[in-house]
Order: C-alpha cells, then sequence, then structure tokens
C-alpha cells in the first residue's frame, strides 16, 4: 500500500481525537497483522484492519473515511483478545465510527430499511445496528 | 432455590422458545427463574467509548433493580445481555471515578458499587446444578443426535467476561455431553456470525452464515446448539435466503441449548416453540425417537 504522508496530516488532531475517546495508545501497534488474520469480516473490506491502525497512526483521516472497513467491523473482539500487543482495535474501531456518527452523519438510514424487513428482525440486531452505526 | 433472571426483549419475542424452555428446564432442576420487576433493555451492545458513560446507565439501571430487590446474583439467558450487563458491573467496579458520575447522574437511584453478580444460564448449569447432576435427571437421553456447539462471540470476548477458555471453549460439549448427545466440533465454533451487520450489511452475513453451517455439516454434524438470539436469527431464521442462494445447502436445524435441555428432561416440546424456528427441529428429534 503506498500512502502520501505530509505535515498536514501528520499534525491533525485525529490521532489525538482516536486516542483519547479509544483510550489505547495507536504506537503500541507494530504491524504483525494477527488482528487482520483472525478478522471474520475482513474477507468483505477494503482494508485489513492492521492497515487501518497504521493510517490512524499517521493521521490520514481521509484514506480512513473513504475505507468502509470500520463499518463492517462487528466488534466481535477476537483482535482484542489476540493482539500481542494489548491493543484494543476494537475500541479504536468504535473511536473511529463514533468521529464520524457525531457529525450526525449515519452508516444505516432507519428509514430506508423496508418496512418488511424491519418486522423480521429481532430487537436485538436493529438496537445493535442502530447503536453501532446511526448518531 | 430462587435465583433473579434478567430476561431482555428479544426473549420476549423472537426468543421465546430460548427463555421458556430455560424456566421450564430449571424449574425441573430445583431452580426458580425470578423475572426482576421494572427491568429494561441493557442497550444490546457495551459502549466502547472512553468518553461514553450514557449508554452504561441501561445496564446499571437493571442491576440497580436486582440490589433493590434484595437480590445480589442476576442470570441472563441472552448472551449479548449477559456480556452488556457483565461490563458495565466490572466498569462500575473498577472505575471510581466513573462509578461515581453514574451514580450522581442517577440521583434517583439508590447508589451503586457493583454488588451484584452477573452470570449466564450456563455457569449456574455447570458450577451449581453440575453436569453429572443433570445426566441423573436426563428422562430421554439425546442418543445419536449429533450436534455441533457454537459459542459465538460475547460469552467468551474480551478475556475479563468469559465464561470459558477463550480460544477453545467446552462448555457447550459437556452440556451436550450430559444430555446424552455427541458434540461436533468444527473451526466455526467461536468465529463470530457477523452480528448486527444483518441490518446494514445483509449479503455478507449470508455469506457467513453458509460458511458456518456448511462447516458443521462437514464435520459430521445434524444441528447446530447456540445460546445467542442473534446467532439464532442469523444461522436459522435466515436459513429460506441461504437454500435459494447457495445450491449445495439445504437447511440444518438451529437449537438453543435450553430447548435440548428441555426436551432431555422430558419436558413437553411445546415449551420449545419450535414454530419460531427454521430447519424444522422437531422433525429431527423425531426421527431420533426422543419426541413423539
Amino acid at each position: 500500500m503506498r500512502i502520501q504522508i505530509s505535515s498536514r496530516t501528520l499534525q491533525s488532531d485525529f490521532v489525538k481525537k482516536v486516542t483519547e475517546i479509544s483510550g489505547q495508545d495507536l504506537l503500541a501497534c507494530n504491524q504483525c497483522g494477527k488482528c487482520s488474520a483472525g478478522c471474520p469480516m475482513c474477507f468483505a473490506m477494503d482494508l485489513l484492519p492492521n492497515q487501518i491502525i497504521r493510517l490512524a497512526q499517521l493521521g490520514l483521516e481521509e484514506d480512513i473515511a473513504a475505507s468502509k472497513t470500520v463499518w463492517l467491523c462487528a466488534s466481535c473482539l477476537t483482535c482484542t483478545v489476540r493482539c500481542p500487543r494489548g491493543v484494543d482495535l476494537g475500541r479504536v474501531m468504535e473511536a473511529i465510527r463514533l468521529i464520524t456518527l457525531r457529525k450526525n452523519i449515519d452508516y444505516v438510514g432507519a428509514a430506508k430499511i423496508p418496512k418488511d424487513t424491519i418486522s423480521e428482525l429481532p430487537q436485538i440486531a436493529l438496537v445493535s445496528s442502530f447503536r453501532k452505526h446511526t448518531a | 432455590m430462587d435465583l433473579s433472571y434478567y430476561p431482555g426483549c428479544t426473549l420476549k419475542t423472537a426468543a421465546k422458545g430460548l427463555e421458556d424452555s430455560a424456566i421450564a428446564s430449571m424449574n425441573a432442576l430445583g431452580i426458580r427463574l425470578v423475572e426482576i420487576e421494572r427491568w429494561n433493555c441493557c442497550g444490546t451492545v457495551y459502549s466502547l467509548a472512553e468518553d461514553d458513560l450514557a449508554h452504561h446507565l441501561a445496564p446499571v439501571r437493571n442491576l440497580i433493580r436486582v440490589k433493590e430487590q434484595g437480590s445480589d446474583r442476576v442470570v441472563t439467558l441472552c448472551s449479548f445481555c449477559y456480556h452488556t450487563l457483565k461490563r458495565a458491573n466490572l466498569l462500575v467496579r473498577n472505575d471510581g471515578e466513573k462509578r461515581k458520575t453514574l451514580n450522581d447522574f442517577m440521583e434517583e437511584e439508590v447508589d451503586y458499587n457493583g454488588e451484584v453478580e452477573v452470570l449466564h444460564l450456563l455457569e449456574v448449569l455447570r458450577d451449581e446444578v453440575g453436569w453429572e447432576a443433570i445426566t441423573e435427571k436426563v428422562k430421554v437421553p439425546l442418543q445419536g443426535l449429533k450436534v455441533a456447539p457454537y459459542y459465538g462471540c460475547t460469552l467468551l470476548r474480551p478475556q475479563d467476561v468469559a465464561i470459558d477458555e477463550v480460544e477453545r471453549p467446552t462448555i457447550l460439549h459437556q452440556m451436550m455431553k450430559s444430555l446424552g448427545a455427541e458434540a461436533v466440533d468444527f473451526p466455526y465454533a467461536t468465529e463470530c456470525c457477523g452480528s448486527f451487520q444483518i441490518v446494514g450489511n445483509p449479503d455478507f452475513i449470508n455469506q457467513r452464515a453458509w460458511e458456518i453451517l456448511s462447516s458443521a455439516i462437514r464435520c459430521g454434524a445434524e444441528a447446530i446448539v447456540l445460546t445467542c438470539p442473534l446467532c439464532h436469527f442469523n444461522l436459522s431464521q435466515r436459513q429460506p435466503e441461504l437454500v435459494k442462494r447457495y445450491s449445495d445447502f439445504q437447511g440444518m436445524p438451529v437449537f438453543y441449548f435450553t430447548q435440548l435441555l428441555a426436551i432431555a428432561l422430558g419436558i413437553d416440546p411445546e415449551v420449545c416453540h419450535f414454530e419460531l424456528s427454521y430447519g424444522d427441529p422437531f422433525s429431527l428429534l423425531k426421527s431420533r425417537k426422543v419426541v413423539s
């Protein structure tokens, strides 16, 4: 993956925000790739979980925002329990989602879900989806 | 013995078979599950943000209800409810500053300091009833039933809420053996089904469900046993879509652990609400002559 780093990205407050919301030390990650190896949703992701954390270290907010990866994370926490460096990647993913959601931008639009689908889905699916994917 | 019980929302609708079979089975084992009063939705997912305390209020309020009713333990059946209540409880116990903020915010409630113990029913079966005692009470052994335990995520991860070994759990295996069934190992037993992504990304979840179910079939299982109402929805209720989409897939019965417990204890299968499951679990049991 080729990435362009400039003084603008390195000085962005994105790294600070992700660190604050997640409570995680992004620089503890040494890119071993174990998170991506075990991720059950990585078959659908355009960037792998370890690539997300690398981009976050570098403050490349726009590259992360252009990717669907954080929205495909199901918070199964497989990466969290396996990380040899103690980084809770589940929390990093949540922090990155929240930076978007807190701008009042939803990933799932409740109004766009067909009525039949809504009536089929159990509460546990709807409530958790809205909790993770709406502002 | 009475045990305070927190049901959660889905157990009153789509997962009625989980609730009714659990209550009836526990009665037969000498434990009365007493539903707590004035409970509210736990929020389903535990907030993973350091600065988001608001979403911990719902689970903590439920724990306050348990405390108010004079109980120091609460048992859950739903894996998501277990996870959310257990983690919120640990937060209150371990983080004094957040505990104070939460208690100050809920000024109308009694102060809560993590006094309640949160349990999942599987822990009660293993640690308080015991597998041998269960085997003694079995009236209809599930002889010849090859069932693959599927654990999902929220009973095992993260480590501090895990009810068993994180990477190699056996608690459902042991339970199946205590009922006379054969527990079939398969490589997806602890892999996530995709969870709530069924709402925003259903195509990906169809693929996950197909991979999980086909793997269990390849390993020789004729049914899946699980604990979580969301895993049940993704792996059972969504099967009509999988049958249409994948020509090699013809459906597979999916049971809640408490449904198989009730059947083995000789309880009327009506408590299992098999009408809410796809894949005709009842016919499989009939073919094994464990129900008539």
